[in-house]
């Protein structure tokens, strides 16, 4: 199987996902009781004026009309425009999106980063202290809600210590660095305001680690599972009984193997911190999807709310399409023989 | 620390006693082994499955997990060094480099995403410092002396392109990169089929003629280990029996278990006839041995059989036997 042909099946593949995302947010929402122009309109307006938001939005056309219109949208690029903010879903999703995204990235690294050498450390010292430890830390990590850790972390770190910021992605006396990405990080540096650039990094600590250690606590379990399983193969003891140091054996024979597995996970926490961010980015004040998507849904506004749901389910498809092609980068066997 | 350097002698192994700990008690694996084996000679040790004779070898290379075993008595020396003392990076510059070891599984012996080249070179780059381009080259040179002819291709392929023959040609290779002492050979044909078994084992002891190499042939097979091995041991439930020159073992066993194996060959029985067999089964090693181990199989068991016998000449050259009968005889 070549790196195209998974490609081209996979965007066959998106066509049917998207649809298929699209039609039942687009049933939920009709499902849902309220009215979205009873709820602009407000409790004093009178049926007429009710009746005429109605008519604008399109509201009183019959749903099969309404649902083929947006998806036609879609496939244009075009979301729609949001109820409440009056202003079309992509623009605002523009906005809100990379902040939402830096969040999510910052937090699958801190889980990686600190995953991986826990689980590597966990299974190298199979039932010693650490690995112990380790197993305790993953087990708070997978069994913590997010909302709750945050909140500690801010009443701490905040509250009690003043050493983080308790909100916001940037210090309120601070310019925002020109928009060029989205991403503060890659903003702040291209515009060389490295005091900014503190700032954002100051800012996304408490958040990205509230957002990741769900998610630490798996990769961790992964990779620990994953490499007992791989220190127990034969070609390990052909790497001792050929004098390969113990160091060698865990680093460049059993983790590169280890992490095939482990991909998978990685792949599943991307989608899970982009949904997951909703409610880290409400404790953390974070202007991004999470508050966007939660102030739409009070609001009943379902073109933002779908508009949501697509470019994360996009987003999902993407990444578990960049797992396989990682698989296939990392694995001979499933790229099959040269 | 090298001790004696000018005995010839590269692995010696005496009066090993070692176990598995498990819930409620340990297996006795090994119930005091003694064995050496000498510059270029082929040593075989057989014995059924569960007798230790791998457990034996991995012990004498240190390849037993941490932790899993207890070794209660002692001495193993390997080149002058006293492998039980020496340290871990002592023990990996020995490994591979003056003492290699090939699996009887060559399925699963390689890592299966890296190229066969990638992990030669890693091996010969460990041990010889060479280069890249000189490693290559003698990955390739050692790859052609295991007759494989598109050494250059295989370099490039991955494990699970090739077949077992050939991956057990490529792992016996690999053992010879450093011109080892001693090669220790675990079963290395058990899982090939029968024509491909004779062609590695022509290889692999052409190979080790020509670098002056010993090998420690570990072996079930009694037919095979009479082909090829100038000394053998014969293991029955963690202790040695039987040892001598190949001929004389096979030719006049002392023994009662080396007799019954000598007759369960089926070279030795006529055509029409029932295949000899050894009855009972092989003594559950979670009692520590405190009788011959052999005594409930044994023809010939008596009185004196329920202590454990230890080896005697059995009265020719150099055959030594573990068996009361002998003593008898003297």
């Amino acid at each position: 199987m070549s790196f195209l042909n998974v490609i081209r099946k996979r965007l066959v593949f998106l066509v049917f996902v998207m649809f298929g995302v699209t039609l039942i947010t687009f049933t939920i929402s009709n499902l849902i009781p309220g009215d979205p122009a009873r709820l602009i309109a407000g409790d004093r307006a009178t049926a007429e004026i009710v009746e005429k938001i109605r008519n604008d939005l399109g509201l009183d056309r019959p749903l099969y009309e309404q649902y083929g219109k947006y998806i036609v949208g879609v496939a244009q690029g075009d979301l729609g425009t949001s109820i409440r903010t009056r202003r079309p879903v992509l623009e605002d999703l523009k906005i809100f999106f990379p902040a939402t995204l830096e969040l999510a990235i910052v937090a699958l690294m801190l889980a990686i980063a600190m995953g991986i050498p826990l689980g590597v450390a966990s299974a190298v010292w199979k039932n010693k202290p650490i690995d112990h430890l380790v197993r305790i830390i993953s087990v708070i990590g997978i069994s913590t809600p997010a909302f709750w850790l945050g909140l500690l972390l801010i009443v701490f770190f905040y509250g009690k210590l003043g050493i983080f910021p308790g909100g916001g992605r940037i210090d309120q006396n601070i310019a925002m660095p020109q928009h060029v990405t989205g991403f503060l990080l890659i903003d702040s540096l291209i515009a060389r305001d490295f005091t900014a650039f503190k700032s954002v990094v100051g800012h996304l600590i408490l958040p990205a680690f509230t957002l990741g250690f769900v998610h630490l606590g798996v990769v961790a379990r992964q990779v620990r599972s994953a490499m007992l399983e791989e220190l127990k193969q034969d070609y390990i003891r052909t790497a001792r009984a050929n004098g390969v140091s113990e160091f060698s054996i865990v680093f460049t024979e059993a983790l590169p193997n280890a992490m095939i597995p482990s991909i998978t996970v990685l792949g599943l926490a991307v989608g899970d911190l982009l949904y997951g961010a909703v409610l880290t980015e409400t404790v953390f004040a974070w202007p991004g999807m999470g508050a966007y998507v939660v102030s739409s849904i009070q609001a009943l506004d379902f073109p933002a709310v779908m508009g949501f749901t697509v470019v994360v389910s996009l987003a999902y498809v993407m990444v578990n399409l960049a797992v396989d092609l990682i698989y296939m980068m990392v694995d001979p066997r499933i790229r099959g023989i040269s | 620390m090298p001790i004696d350097m000018s005995d010839k002698t590269i692995l010696k192994i005496e009066d090993l006693h070692l176990n598995f700990p498990i819930y409620q008690g340990a297996v006795h694996a090994i119930n005091g082994v003694s064995l050496y084996v000498d510059e270029g000679e082929i040593v075989g040790i057989v014995g059924e499955s569960g007798s230790a004779k791998s457990v034996t070898a991995m012990a004498a290379l240190r390849l037993l997990p941490k932790g899993s075993f207890r070794l209660t008595n002692g001495n193993i020396t390997m080149l002058g060094h006293d492998i039980l003392k020496i340290s871990e990076a002592e023990m990996n510059s020995l490994r591979g480099n003056q003492v290699a070891m090939i699996f009887q599984e060559p399925q699963t012996a390689l890592n299966p995403t890296k190229t066969i080249g990638k992990q030669m070179f890693k091996v010969i780059q460990l041990h010889t410092g060479k280069k890249r381009k000189e490693a290559r080259n003698l990955a390739l040179c050692l790859l052609q002396d295991m007759r494989i002819n598109d050494a250059e291709e295989i370099l490039q392929r991955y494990p699970f392109e090739l077949s077992g023959g050939m991956r057990q040609r490529i792992l016996i290779g690999l053992a010879f990169a450093c011109s080892p002492r001693l090669l220790v050979a675990d079963e290395p044909t058990t899982a090939l089929d029968v024509t491909v078994q004779r062609q590695v084992l022509q290889l692999m002891r052409a190979k080790a003629r020509k670098t002056s190499t010993a090998i420690l042939f570990i072996s079930h097979d009694l037919a095979l280990v009479s082909q090829f091995c100038d000394r053998i041991y014969v293991m029955y439930a963690g202790s040695i029996v039987e040892e001598g020159p190949t001929k004389l073992v096979l030719s006049a066993p002392a023994h009662p278990y080396t007799q019954a194996l000598v007759r369960a060959l089926p070279e030795s029985s006529t055509k029409g006839q029932r295949l000899e067999s050894i009855p009972g089964t092989v003594p559950k090693l979670t009692i520590k041995q405190e009788a011959c181990s052999f005594r409930e199989r044994c023809d010939h068991a008596h009185d004196l059989c329920v202590k454990i016998p230890s080896l005697v000449m059995s009265g020719v050259k150099t055959q030594k036997a573990a068996c009361w009968l002998l003593e008898k005889v003297r």
